[in-house]
Parts: structure tokens; C-alpha cells; sequence
């Protein structure tokens, strides 16, 4: 009987701790994060830079290890959020051991702070003292200059790829024209009507370079994906869709700290994610792309390999994303055309699986055996690439 | 409120207060006196943005604020014909860049110029400085006079 893959796979090389008698330390929460950090690294003989995974439950704003990575700056290629309270560290240890083992990060810092009884005697939050005393970067840094988000942040990235490589407001505008072709075959889509680059250049700017139809729609929506092992998948009722490979990366929380404005953490997360499945981009049938603005869709061709980085703009130009398209992509009609209730990720699944299953109906891709489905968060903060295929790829 | 509120353009009196974070008070006491400084990580010989109370790039905690020179250029720009709510940004429209500082630091301001349009990527900028209500100030970015 071989051995679980997990046995002995993985070890805990670096620890740290502060107490003190007082009941109290110096330092805010997310200095004792770092310092943490660091004494356990010291401990283990690493550095910061060996470190390419992130775990910690709790955080100033809305999403902890996002927010973290930044302060550290760290670009994980493996992250959790995990939230369950006291035992988060525990279930911490078991993700990070897992993925490990699978390759998925090598060295995972697992890190926490708080410090409610100092905050109380300043009369502060007490336990709510986690949240830096309600301040988080982005609002003291960022918000005063009053930047439209989440567009204005797109807004800057497109500004700077316009200023790169002269990619230009038609190109951007092409996409959400293409993608309105998927709509039009979609009886659910909220926008269904065909538009041309000139509407979209016509419609009113929200953020320059960006206007309103380069801008995703605010529905309410709903999804859900259920996964289970392949060998169970084949009794079920439906074909299964296989995930072939996976792969994520965060760069950074407020567009202020993104390395590259032009380049995401797409470029890690497809490469992640192809390496598993032992594909490339070539061979993909459909895409399903974060479409929460055009230049998301543009930066997602150019970083998970479609096309070469600064050539989004000349690639989208020729219609490969439109129905009958060299690379068909939201066929749905996306987030810009079909809905998108805030987190659109689910509907990047749901759509990609409908296509492997050839249940797609009048927006079906002929053939359709790859799709990859890849997810945004934040303002081009976090990215996640699944690669699906269907019985023939497994 | 003024008529210039109403067009949303923030008076002092009436502009969000930035929250200050126990890392951030130095900029901030020294805005009082429209003095820029920047916090560096005295080993690393380097400045970081936003301050963190420790580097980004080695986590140590031995920081020292250090007088900037003002001076930066334009990385990104973007014309917002809208405030995201009262008390921020400036009288629509106007332009938001996020702005490269000489010590090698990438900040967000606010482009305070005649025509927001005209700002563009690469555009030499200064810092400046807004009132506010309680005798901090906040930065902005001046275009610089084009060369002679």
C-alpha cells in the first residue's frame, strides 16, 4: 500500500513568538506581523525572498493576504485568507502543507498579530484594534485624491499601456464590441443590442481613457460550480469537465503598489496553471476572461500567453474573440454584456464547463475540448487561471 | 456649502480628513509645514511608499524620515469627469496620476492644472500642497513649467 502523498512531505523549519509579562507589546499589529515574519525566517535560515506563499486570517479592509503581501512586499504565487478564528492557523498549515507537496509553493509563511489589551488601555478598539484602528492604506494614501474606483484604477493601467505600446482607444473598444456579439446569443444577457467601436467611443468617459461601455455592468447575478474527484465524476449524471491545472498570484492590493501597471500577476498564474495541465495557450478552445473592463481583458490575452505583451491592442483589432473567431472568448456576453453582481469569477466556470459540455446552445464553440477560465479581484490585484478540458484531455 | 461644494470641489471646510495611521504621522506633522518627507529604510540605503512602520524589502524597523526634493514625473494619468463622493479629488473634471518622485517612489496625487486633459505621461510635476481643516495639508502634484 503506497504511502498518503502528503506523509512526511512537508516540515515546519522556522518559528517566532512575542509575549510580554505587561500583557501588552510595542509595535501595531502589522509591525508585529513583520517582525514575526522575520525572527521566524532568521530561524529557519531564509529570507524573505525564498518566501512564495502566504497565509493570515484577518485584516485591515477586505481581503487580508492581499492586503499583507503588499505591506511584506510579497507576490505569492500561493495565498489564503482562511477565516475560522482560533484554529484558522491550524487549517493554515494543512492548505500549505498540500500545496506544497504539490508543488504549488515551496516556502508559506503563516503569520497573525493582534493586540486588543494595549488597544483598550489607549482606549482604543480593544479587539477590533486588528483593523489598525480603521485605517487602511488605501484611505489615507489613496482615497483623499479622489480616484473613481474601481474604474480610475483600470483607467491608470490603460493610460500607461496606451503610453507603452500605443495601444489605442478603438482597440479597447473593440472588445466589448466582440463581446456584445456573445450577448446577442445570450436570452439572459442584460445587453443584448449590437454596438460598433464608435458607440463605445461615443458613450461618456468614466475615467479616461476609459468610458462607460469599456466598463462592466452592475447586476444582480449568482453561481455555483460542485467539483469532486474524477473517479467519482464518472458515475454522475453529466460529462465531467476536468480541472487540468490551476495557478494564482497577487502583486498588490491599491493600484499605487502595483510593480507593472501594464503587466499582472496573470503572467505567474497562467504559467501556473498550464504548466499543471501540460498545455499552452495554443491549445485552448475558449476562453473565458475577467471582463470587468476591457484593458482586463487585454492584459489577461498578453500575460497568460495569447498573444506577446504590447500587442493585446493589434490582436483584439482582428476579431478573434467574436463568435467564429480564431479564439473565442466570453461567450456569454461577460461581465461588459451578460451580468456582473460585483464578484463575476463563478460565471468564468460556469460558462467554460456549459462549453466542454457542449451545452451551450446557439453560442456553442464547435469542438470545444480546452477552456481556460481566468479571474480579476480587486483593481488587477489577484488573478487565477483554471485550466478546464473535457473527457478527451483527461 | 458653497456653490463650488456644489459643483463638487472641496472646500478646506468641507474636504475629507485623511485618517492618520501611527506609520504615516511623520508625513503628516510635516505637512503642517508643507514639507515633503519620505521614509527610508536606512540599511537598505532606500525609500519605500506608503509607510508601513517597516521596509518592504528586508521588514527591518530602522526607519528615518528624509526631506524629498519634490520633484517627480507622471507615470499614469486619468481624467475622472466625476468625484466618487464629496470631499475628495477637485472640481471636475481632474486629473489623477500616480507620480514617480526623484527619491524612486510611485505616489497617487491629484494633477492640479488648468486644462486636466493636458496632463500626459512623462509630464514633469512638483509637489504641492491643499489646506485642510485641522492644519494638515494634502499633496498634490503642479505641473512644472515647461523648459525655456
Amino acid at each position: 500500500m503506497s504511502a498518503h502523498p502528503l506523509r512526511a512531505a512537508t516540515a515546519v523549519v522556522g518559528v517566532a513568538d512575542a509575549a510580554d509579562p505587561s500583557g501588552m507589546l510595542d509595535g501595531t499589529v502589522t509591525e508585529l506581523e513583520a517582525r514575526m515574519i522575520r525572527e521566524a525566517l532568521d530561524d529557519a535560515g531564509l529570507t524573505l525572498a525564498d518566501v512564495d506563499g502566504l497565509a493570515i486570517n484577518n485584516g485591515a479592509g477586505w481581503a487580508a493576504s492581499l492586503e499583507a503581501a503588499e505591506r511584506l512586499g510579497l507576490a505569492p504565487r500561493w495565498t489564503d485568507s482562511t477565516q475560522t478564528g482560533g484554529s484558522s492557523f491550524e487549517i493554515h498549515v494543512q492548505h500549505a502543507a498540500a500545496a506544497i507537496a504539490l508543488g504549488l509553493a515551496e516556502v508559506v509563511v503563516v503569520v497573525y498579530a493582534s493586540t486588543p489589551r494595549s488597544s483598550h488601555k489607549r482606549g482604543g478598539g480593544g479587539f477590533r484594534s486588528r483593523a489598525l484602528g480603521g485605517v487602511t492604506p488605501a484611505l489615507e494614501w489613496d482615497l483623499p485624491h479622489g480616484l473613481r474606483l474601481p474604474m480610475g484604477a483600470y483607467a491608470l493601467a490603460a493610460s500607461r499601456h496606451v503610453h507603452e505600446f500605443g495601444t489605442t482607444p478603438e482597440q479597447l473598444a473593440s472588445i466589448a464590441v466582440q463581446t456584445r456579439e456573445w450577448a446577442a446569443m445570450n436570452p439572459r444577457a442584460r445587453l443584448r443590442d449590437p454596438i460598433t467601436v464608435e458607440d463605445v467611443l461615443a458613450s461618456p468617459v468614466e475615467a479616461s481613457p476609459l468610458h462607460k461601455l469599456d466598463c462592466c455592468l452592475v447586476t444582480d447575478g449568482a453561481g455555483a460550480v460542485v467539483l469532486t474527484s474524477a473517479e467519482r465524476a464518472a458515475d454522475l449524471a453529466k460529462p465531467p469537465v476536468y480541472v487540468l491545472g490551476a495557478g494564482t498570484c497577487h502583486t498588490h492590493a491599491s493600484i499605487t503598489s502595483m510593480p507593472d501597471l501594464t503587466t499582472t500577476g496573470g503572467v505567474v498564474s497562467g504559467r501556473e496553471a498550464f504548466r499543471i495541465a501540460g498545455l499552452g495557450p495554443g491549445d485552448v478552445d475558449v476562453v473565458e476572461l475577467y471582463d470587468s473592463f476591457t484593458i482586463t481583458v487585454l492584459l489577461a490575452l498578453e500575460d497568460l500567453g495569447f498573444c506577446a505583451k504590447g500587442e493585446g491592442g493589434a490582436f483584439v483589432a482582428d476579431g478573434p474573440l467574436r463568435p467564429g473567431g480564431a479564439l473565442p472568448a466570453n461567450t456569454n456576453g461577460g461581465g461588459l454584456a451578460y451580468t456582473h453582481p460585483g464578484q463575476y469569477g463563478i460565471f468564468l466556470l460556469v460558462e467554460a464547463a456549459r462549453q466542454l459540455r457542449g451545452e451551450a446552445g446557439d453560442r456553442q464553440v464547435p469542438g470545444a475540448e480546452v477552456a481556460v477560465a481566468h479571474g480579476s479581484g480587486g483593481v488587477l490585484s489577484a488573478m487565477s487561471t483554471v485550466v478546464l478540458g473535457s473527457e478527451a484531455t483527461r | 456649502m458653497s456653490e463650488r461644494t456644489d459643483r463638487g470641489d472641496p472646500t478646506t471646510a468641507d474636504r475629507m480628513l485623511p485618517p492618520e495611521s501611527p506609520a504615516g504621522a511623520p508625513f503628516w506633522a510635516a505637512s503642517r509645514e508643507r514639507r515633503l518627507l519620505l521614509p527610508w529604510c536606512v540599511p537598505c540605503g532606500a525609500a519605500h511608499w506608503y509607510p508601513r512602520g517597516f521596509c518592504p524589502v528586508c521588514l527591518g524597523d530602522e526607519i528615518e524620515w528624509r526631506p524629498a526634493s519634490g520633484g517627480g514625473r507622471v507615470h499614469a494619468v486619468s481624467v475622472q469627469p466625476k468625484v466618487p463622493f464629496p470631499g475628495v479629488g477637485g472640481e471636475p473634471p481632474y486629473a489623477v496620476a500616480l507620480v514617480d518622485l526623484d527619491e524612486g517612489v510611485r505616489m497617487m496625487l491629484r494633477v492640479v492644472a488648468d486644462d486636466a486633459w493636458s496632463v500626459a505621461v512623462d509630464d514633469a510635476v512638483s509637489i504641492g500642497w491643499e489646506p485642510l481643516s485641522d492644519g494638515r495639508h494634502l499633496p498634490v502634484a503642479l505641473p512644472s513649467d515647461p523648459p525655456a
